[in-house]
């Protein structure tokens, strides 16, 4: 059968090894009360060139971001990937290996991961960084959990510009957990600082900021960081889009302790949100509170004193430290850190920076031709990254008719997170959309406005 | 050492990425500036720009092919070989199953596209729900979470809430056996519940009922669950489970069921049928998605009826129309565990999977694990002590205790030698209650040539252990390079390059 190599005769043959006549022996320690005495009630199997069919179709029922114009960003960026890196990270040594327990079969796995590490802390302008975490979400959650310390009580103050989704899985965690979350208002797109200053207590464990915020706009982190530093917290700054990297000022000169966020958009596939990429970079004060796997670099034990590199400060981790350990994280998500870092290894240092430029200078041509439709306003004046919120005359039910129609994937309305901007829209628009598509969604706005 | 000598000399190590280069190479080129540009001071006040490009590589493509090229050689996979990692599953990754999630339709979809632009993923959310409920004997299931661990809290932050619903919210224990996932006591405390550990019976190697009942007996209205894995980690089925699922609900516990070692019950039994109230599933372990040197995987978490509703949302569901849609979750959800949907390229991969074997296949699957691994039991037992005899399911414990107690050999030892025979290694000193233990895992997808060369190495490297044991200690021997200072790298942590850092040969 499939991808079961032995035949019934093989089968027949080791059975009777272990003095046995029938599979059945094999599964006398399963209570007959349990047993499940029917077939699995799942549709019947399927051959690879049938079942390749289905999975076609139902895959063409999606609209791709291959053949439509979208400026949805909202948390997940439309980067360009370059031929290379699928090439390397799926090369079958990388995507059908474990964990790398047994490091001296391991090495290319374990070396490719402190690339990462290095690239991740260059990028960040930090110290240090983890291996991976689950996505950008959870990599937060990690941060604040780092920040509160092992009873995990304490105070956490966080911008209402950090995306809604991640300060929905914060109130999750926070419940069970048993911590407290405040969050601060923004005003005019960016964290409201007097509000913010009357949040932060000397006793705040963590301050957590997203740069670029979720609107796209830029934060006045020189401003934050001495608020977040007035007392104990940890400064958590979160990046989604690190494309922003390339050009806006790192968490490390900026005066963060920690920076998180999602690096799937580099070098990955959108994948409809995952797998994701979460990532953690620190100052090396943190180096022993990091969650998950950490590869670092030695030599070996023998004569030969070769550089080498294998898992490290393990007692952090659950399989060791068991309930306390710092995390209770075992895989995360080592393949697409192997993409993320072919990726960067491809940009180098020149491509990041162009990359960084391309985002912002096609965002602000598309927002200037946006608000110079009569009516189509900038929902907010400040500096922003690679999107930005408009507020449309026309109600948002109708601009996604229109766009529809036209065959593009619009920007993400905010009324369902944000009631109190109900027309408004919040567009992404990275280096892998053209002019040519930017005028075209102008063009869908300025009939839906007519 | 050169380039070239490093690829054809696999004893030299491969320099970092930042080693090679030179100032002003590069790789990708990017995309056309196509719109006006007005200069980055009018956009962005100069304090919020960078002052200092990030250092990365300055590097070729042909150098960087051949950089993770040789990575990739360096690194041992199922593709390569016999992986008996315990309690990791490392079957067979049908290359099937990477086509389809690569497939534009799945791989290129953007989260927050409308519903009506994504039916088809959305279906494939609606029904792989739907096989893992029949598969585990659920009523409904939510493929958010990211991993099993990620899994483990999730079913406890359900269980939480099903308790604070009843009034019982002071519920604040955690039964875990002895033998239990690390993972488990960990995803515990991050729930804020204690963990309590439950000795194992030494002889049934399930739960001892008498430990049990005596928790159970002082603390009965405290325990909020007990989480379990059955088979356990010994690789033993728990044949009073019923017993103890309804000692456990008898004191108002729920039960959890660590789905790490579903490889051995597909099709015979489902954990909603033992009892359980929650399961997770381990789609990179039963559903063959592979593990990507760590990750991704994708932990589902199942519940029977009266957690339905306390499920993270959004869930998929479908009108009488036939179309597919999110539907969001109720009041009293316990909210999302991580942004978006889940890890869907994870999931395509084991809906393929299931649409493959289907229900017979299944089962086979199943049977065929359990054989493997009674079979590879069976013909070890002339050479090593196997910590429980009793029959096993799809994996066992073997140990090193005769070997280290003859000559000093250590289930480390045979660990490395083994790497030695182009095999990979058991999961070892794992479940921490088996001394030298050597934890065999040879699932379904193995010949029985590659169990029989299994065997015979592993003979005869209980042969070298008795003759020549410190062939045995020092190995291995043919490996790309040879053990490493775990110490040095614990004691004086390198975690990333720097300038200047060089690779020593």
């Amino acid at each position: 059968m499939t991808y079961i190599p032995n035949t019934p005769e093989d089968q027949r043959l080791m059975l009777e090894t272990l003095g046995l006549s029938a599979m059945e022996s094999l599964l006398t320690p399963v209570p007959e009360a349990v047993r499940l005495r029917r077939p699995l009630d799942l549709p019947a199997a399927l051959a690879e060139p049938d079942l390749k069919r289905l999975m076609g179709k139902m895959a063409a029922r999606n609209q791709t971001l291959d053949t439509t114009i979208s400026f949805l960003g909202a948390g997940s960026y439309d980067h360009a990937v370059p031929s290379v890196v699928p090439h390397l990270q799926r090369r079958s040594e990388f995507v059908t290996s474990y964990t790398p327990y047994q490091p001296e079969v391991s090495q290319g796995m374990l070396q490719a991961i402190y690339e990462f590490q290095t690239m991740v802390s260059q990028i960040t302008g930090l110290d240090i960084a983890n291996a991976s975490l689950y996505d950008g979400a959870t990599a937060l959650i990690e941060a604040v959990l780092l920040a509160l310390g092992p009873g995990g009580r304490g105070e956490v103050v966080i911008s209402q510009g950090v995306d809604p989704q991640y300060r929905r899985v914060l109130h999750t965690y926070a419940h069970a957990r048993g911590f407290t979350v405040i969050e601060v208002p923004t005003t005019n797109g960016v964290t409201d600082l007097e509000q913010l200053n009357e949040a932060v207590k000397a006793t705040t464990a963590a301050v957590v900021i997203q740069q670029p915020n979720f609107f796209g706009c830029v934060e006045d982190v020189h401003a934050i960081e001495p608020i977040a530093h007035k007392g104990k917290a940890v400064f958590v700054s979160t990046i989604t889009e690190p494309a922003s990297l390339g050009l806006l000022a790192s968490p490390g000169e900026y005066g963060a302790d920690l920076a998180v966020g999602e690096l799937m958009s580099f070098g990955n596939t959108m994948s409809y949100g995952g797998p994701a990429l979460g990532f953690m970079a620190a100052r090396n004060k943190y180096m022993r509170l990091l969650p998950g796997r950490l590869v670092g670099q030695t030599i070996e034990e023998g004569e030969a004193k070769r550089t080498g590199y294998v898992l490290t400060l393990q007692t952090r981790e659950q399989h060791i430290r068991r309930e306390r350990a710092t995390s209770n994280i075992c895989t995360n998500q080592s393949l697409l850190a192997v993409g993320a870092t072919i990726y960067m290894a491809a940009l180098g240092k020149q491509g990041l920076r162009e990359l960084g430029e391309l985002c912002l200078q096609k965002a602000h041509y598309a927002q200037r031709q946006i608000t110079a439709i009569p009516g189509f306003k900038a929902a907010f004046s400040g500096p922003f990254y690679d999107e930005f919120v408009i507020e449309s005359p026309a109600r948002i039910g109708k601009l996604q008719q229109k766009f529809e129609q036209a065959g593009i994937i619009g920007g993400y309305p905010l009324a369902q997170e944000y009631p109190d901007m109900p027309n408004a829209m919040l567009f992404c628009v990275t280096e892998t959309r053209t002019k040519e598509d930017i005028d075209s969604l102008v063009e869908v706005l300025k009939e839906a406005q007519a | 050492m050169s380039e070239k000598q490093a690829s054809e000399n696999p004893g030299v190590s491969e320099k970092l990425i930042f080693e090679k280069g030179a100032p002003g190479r590069r790789a990708a080129t990017m995309t056309a500036m196509d719109v006006p540009t007005e200069s980055l001071e009018c956009m962005i006040p100069a304090e919020l720009l960078r002052k200092e490009a990030a250092p990365l590589p300055e590097v070729s493509e042909m150098e960087i092919v051949r950089h993770y090229t040789h990575l990739s050689q360096r690194n041992f996979g199922v593709d390569t070989g016999f992986y008996p990692l315990g309690s990791c599953t490392m079957k067979y990754n049908p290359k099937i199953n990477e086509d389809m999630a690569v497939l534009p339709g799945f791989a290129h979809i953007h989260p927050l596209q409308p519903e009506n632009t994504v039916q088809g993923a959305i279906q494939l959310y609606y029904e792989l729900e739907q096989y893992l409920a029949e598969i585990s004997g659920m009523a409904r299931v939510t493929l958010q979470p990211s991993a099993g661990a990620h899994g483990e809290l999730t079913g406890l932050m359900l269980i939480k809430a099903h308790h604070e619903s009843k009034g019982q919210g002071h519920r604040n224990l955690v039964l875990i056996p002895d033998n239990a996932h690390g993972t488990n006591p960990a995803s515990a405390t991050l729930a804020n519940y204690k963990a309590v550990e439950v000795k194992s019976d030494p002889t049934t190697g399930g739960i001892d009922h008498d430990h049990l009942k005596s928790l159970l007996d002082a603390h009965g209205s405290e325990v909020a669950a007990i989480m379990m894995t059955n088979p356990n980690t010994l690789g033993l089925f728990d044949s009073s489970i019923v017993e103890i699922a309804q000692m456990v609900h008898n004191v108002g516990g729920q039960l959890y069921y660590d789905g790490a070692n579903a490889n051995a019950v597909l099709g015979i039994t489902r954990p909603g049928d033992m009892g359980f109230d929650v399961v997770h599933l381990n789609l990179h372990k039963t559903c063959s998605t592979p593990h990507g040197g760590g990750g991704p995987g994708a932990g589902p978490i199942g519940v029977k009826e009266h957690l339905v509703k306390f499920l993270p949302g959004p869930l998929p569901a479908r009108n009488e129309a036939g179309e597919y849609y999110w539907q969001d979750s109720g009041p009293e959800s316990i909210g999302k565990v991580r942004a978006n949907m889940g890890n869907f390229g994870v999931l395509v991969r084991a809906y393929t999977y299931i649409r493959t074997y289907g229900p017979d296949g299944l089962l086979h699957v199943s049977q065929s694990a359990i054989l493997n691994a009674n079979y590879l039991k069976h013909e070890l037992a002339s050479d090593y002590e196997i910590a429980y005899p009793q029959t096993c399911q799809h994996e066992f414990i073997a140990t090193a205790e005769k070997q280290k107690e003859e000559s000093g050999v250590t289930a480390t030892d045979i660990a490395k030698r083994l790497l030695d025979f182009g095999m990979y290694a058991p999961t070892v000193y794992f479940p921490l209650i088996v001394h030298e233990a050597m934890m065999i895992e040879p699932t379904e997808t193995e010949t029985r040539e590659t169990l029989d060369y299994f065997v015979s190495t592993m003979r005869q490297i209980a042969e070298e252990a008795r003759t020549n044991p410190e062939l045995v200690k020092t190995a291995p021997h043919t490996t790309p390079i040879g053990r490493l200072d775990q110490a040095l790298a614990a004691r004086k942590p390198n975690l990333r390059w720097l300038p200047g850092q060089e690779t020593t040969h």
